[in-house]
């Protein structure tokens, strides 16, 4: 074997730029992963938690079950035209994009909403996060949760300039399908807690 | 948000004048820190370094030069934290027959938890995660790492951390609670003043940074391998460095969530932690540990890594049993997720779920051996030349094993019983992490050292240090076995019992001679910095390497490689030298790379001061700070522009200077 041909077994002598962002779905679900766990621990401390009430009020005098549930299927709904923006993406209309992520941002902020009113009402009732360790761990569990919505809500809005903005691009694309996953997560983070915080808690 | 505190403003918070210590050791430190500060601020003014700074190294998102940044940051905390070890181990010996000391207990509690935050969060991590940093990328034959941007944003945070550490000193007080921080000592009651605020705000400010590096990492190894590298065709330092990266992303949200949650015991008054209604200490302490023990494999795993490449290159062989060595780590990574528990056997979990723990600890000694005996066999009837590398992995093989041994002795739950608390446990994790992590560091630095830099680190100094190290160890620690044999505890500021005296003495002494190996380093870096040209290193390769970052000149060019190596073999580098491949010369295309970019520092900037606001409750500050953040994090996703082409004419260039150099050392071994 010739010396060129050595060594152009042994080095790559054709190489062509690697597009950018190959490592960004990779990256962004292992982000995702330790996402997950931040809510897998606070899972098991409302686990561990979850039933010192130290003489204070239970989940069954305070949870409200059909004002959780509507604002469940506000999420849900929203990770449905979530669905509806990505499908538009894909057939490479930037108004329908826009058009289901409003709709999208608009279910989010309602879903905030009814959450602030949630947490303002236990507040007034004297079941505010300091009165015992089960309250602790439910405002923490569900406030994550929320605040993780209002920055999604907030990389929302922002993208949504930078689609107009520039359009679908590549880059554009990407940071749609990110956020998509970011969405979808909470979205099953939410039914974690709809599931074993309120329903479960109301059994309890 | 009210706070609880007598003297809060709404301007300052909590911060007063009287956060300003009045103690003569703190305020004499503090006039020094000051002074050397001023010096080094005039010295970069005066020779106009501000902007070659700014420019080259603290915008750079050259992994590279991230990583050397992360063994400064490690380095000069070294120094902090062995300030306070020296502090320590002076106190212990003076408090007898009725002395005080010279340390109150208010002092010498915070100089024992800052030891133990310093050294682990802002020494051994960025020391592991710098030479992650430096020498992963080139390994796999790669560029750059997955996300350049967040790896700069990843080490400024790091830093971020590491200031508030040091605030701390001269503004208010830090956590006098243990490095671990167990509640209800460290809740609002019992520490109602700002020490526990800096430890959490600085290890969450740090962590963020650890997390995303140790994202950024994984993505790196799975993403960028060069063609051709299979997994199984992975340095095993490379392995390590995979598996202690998941151990990160998987231990660091624990730390988080726990922190956070004691912050909110602290600042708004919940009841995770606290004695009364229906809070739990013990849980606090099972989650510190299910991030506290996969951290010690976090910083000791690496560093496998880094001996395993110095054994099989001054051998001069394959490493043996690679594939062992590789499912050794991932049995380890896995352990180490269950055997938190064997930190607090005394708390009373009952029998069978302490012996759970136990049998799974010792469990993990069994991997751990197969990479003892790995290294040992690789070794056999090797070429070995004892060169700094060799000879710190040769300690640190004696060392480790020890230590390894003292901690099986206290996986047993009875003789953990006994040993609970007393400096016999003290002694035995100094035991593995000075000799395995630090030890592995210090073979890391002068086996790499002519890779960055370009030329060989001082061989005598470098004996001086290694010799003090060693010995200054055994006899630092050996006497604290003794005395945790007796049941001696740890913490202790002055002691009733005079007998106990001679073990401190000579405790001291060792930390003397620790002292000297570390000035002997330091020397050692000076001298060698000082005759850089005499102990140059022209041929890229002076150990005779086997992995790919020994195929590139040192330093090796911003791009790494100028074409992308293909893989055939396990040891690439050791097989294109074997199969006599040529260099290529000519052909060269631009290479894409990214940019250099503003927004990792200021992001951590203002992050930290967002964390120093949160400490002294200034709210507005916090809440101010919070809303910069976000929006200098959005008008930084606004830049779509983060990339830029090497033209093909200067990586003609650049190679075409280490043609010539390559062929002048050939002529210069051939005359």
């Amino acid at each position: 074997m010739s010396t060129a041909e050595l060594t152009g077994q042994y080095y790559d002598l054709h190489e062509h730029d690697h597009p950018e962002g190959g490592s960004t779905m990779l990256g962004f679900w292992l982000y995702l992963m330790s996402d997950c766990l931040i809510f897998g621990m606070l899972f098991a401390t409302f686990g561990v938690l979850g039933g010192n009430y130290a003489g204070g009020p239970g989940p069954k005098a305070l949870f409200d079950l059909p004002l959780v549930a509507v604002n469940t299927a506000m999420l849900l709904f929203s990770s449905i035209t979530y669905g509806f923006a990505m499908i538009a993406m894909q057939n490479g209309k930037k108004n329908a994009v826009l058009l289901w992520l409003a709709v999208t941002g608009l279910f989010g902020a309602t879903f905030l909403g009814i959450e602030l009113y949630e947490f303002n009402h236990l507040i007034h009732e004297g079941a505010g996060p300091q009165r015992s360790a089960f309250l602790s761990a439910f405002f923490t569990l569900v406030g994550t949760h929320g605040l993780h919505v209002t920055f999604g809500t907030i990389w929302l809005v922002t993208l949504m300039v930078q689609l107009a903005k520039h359009g679908l691009t590549a880059a554009n694309q990407r940071r749609v399908m990110c956020l998509s996953m970011f969405w979808h997560f909470l979205d099953v983070v939410w039914i974690g807690v709809f599931t074993f915080v309120y329903l479960m808690g109301v059994l309890r | 948000m009210i706070s609880t505190h007598q003297n809060w403003t709404p301007l300052l918070g909590r911060l007063g004048l009287d956060a300003i210590p009045h103690e003569p050791i703190v305020i004499g430190t503090f006039v020094m820190v000051c002074l050397g500060g001023l010096a080094l601020v005039a010295a970069l003014t005066y020779f106009k370094l501000w902007g070659y700074l700014w420019k080259e190294w603290f915008t750079s998102v050259d992994h590279k030069k991230i990583g050397i940044m992360y063994m400064v940051l490690g380095l000069v905390m070294f120094l902090r934290g062995f300030a306070d070890a020296i502090m320590i181990r002076s106190q212990q010996v003076l408090g007898f027959n009725g002395s005080d000391g010279y340390l109150n207990s208010h002092h010498f509690d915070q100089v024992f938890t800052a030891h133990g935050v310093i050294m682990i969060f802002f020494v051994a991590m960025p020391f592991v995660t710098g030479l992650m940093n430096y020498i992963v990328p080139l390994q796999i034959g790669a560029r750059d790492v997955s996300f350049p941007f967040l790896n700069n944003f990843s080490f400024w945070m790091t830093v971020g951390g590491a200031v508030l550490v040091m605030a701390s000193l001269f503004i208010g007080e830090f956590a006098r609670t243990g490095w671990l921080a167990y509640p209800p000592l460290s809740g609002l009651a019992y520490s109602p003043d700002v020490g526990v605020d800096y430890y959490i705000w600085s290890l969450q400010v740090a962590g963020v940074g650890t997390t995303l590096s140790g994202v950024n990492l994984i993505a790196t190894i799975i993403k960028l391998r060069a063609p051709g590298m299979t997994l199984m065709r992975m340095p095993v330092f490379t392995w390590t460095a995979l598996i202690t990266n998941v151990l990160i992303v998987i231990s660091f949200p624990v730390l988080t969530v726990v922190l956070a949650l004691l912050g909110l015991d602290r600042t708004f008054h919940t009841n995770f932690f606290t004695n009364d209604f229906g809070g739990s200490a013990m849980l606090y302490v099972n989650l510190i540990w299910i991030w506290g023990h996969p951290e010690v494999y976090i910083l000791v795993l690496p560093i496998f890594g880094v001996f395993s490449e110095v054994v099989s290159t001054f051998c001069s062989k394959r490493l043996f049993g690679y594939s062992s060595m590789v499912y050794a780590t991932v049995v380890i990574g896995i352990l180490s997720y269950i055997v938190w528990l064997h930190h607090f056997f005394t708390m009373g979990s009952g029998a069978s779920v302490n012996s759970f723990f136990g049998i799974t600890t010792m469990v993990i000694s069994i991997p751990t051996g197969a990479k003892m005996f790995n290294w040992l066999f690789t070794m056999y009837r090797g070429r070995i030349r004892y060169e700094l590398p060799m000879m710190w992995t040769v300690a640190f093989m004696l060392t480790f094993v020890i230590g390894g041994m003292t901690g099986v002795m206290m996986a047993v739950p009875p003789a953990d019983f006994v040993l609970h608390n007393s400096v016999f446990l003290i002694a035995h994790f100094h035991n593995v992490i000075i000799g395995g992590v630090v030890f592995g560091v210090f073979a890391a630095i002068n086996y790499w050292w002519p890779k960055a830099f370009g030329y060989k680190l001082n061989e005598f100094w470098g004996k001086v240090s290694f010799w003090c190290w060693v010995v200054g160890f055994w006899v630092a620690f050996t006497p604290l076995y003794i005395l945790g044999l007796m049941g001696v505890t740890r913490r202790m500021r002055v002691f009733d019992d005079p007998s106990l005296q001679i073990w401190y003495g000579i405790a001291f002494l060792g930390a003397l001679l620790i002292a000297a190996g570390i000035g002997a380093m330091l020397v050692q870096f000076a001298v060698s910095i000082w005759k850089r040209e005499e102990y140059k290193d022209e041929s890229g390769d002076l150990w005779n390497g086997r992995t790919l970052e020994w195929a590139t000149s040192s330093p090796p060019p911003e791009y790494n490689f100028a074409f992308t190596p293909k893989i055939h073999d396990l040891d690439a580098w050791a097989d294109i030298k074997k199969k006599g491949v040529a260099r290529p010369v000519d052909g060269f295309r631009p290479i894409l790379m990214p940019r250099s970019t503003w927004a990792g520092i200021v992001l951590a900037g203002i992050a930290t001061v967002c964390g120093f606001a949160l400490i002294w409750q200034i709210w507005w500050l916090a809440v101010a700070a919070l809303v910069g953040l976000v929006l200098t994090a959005i008008v930084h996703t606004f830049n779509y522009d983060r990339t830029f082409h090497i033209p093909a004419e200067h990586i003609a260039e650049v190679e075409a200077a280490r043609t010539a150099q390559l062929a002048a050392l050939n002529k210069g071994a051939d005359a």
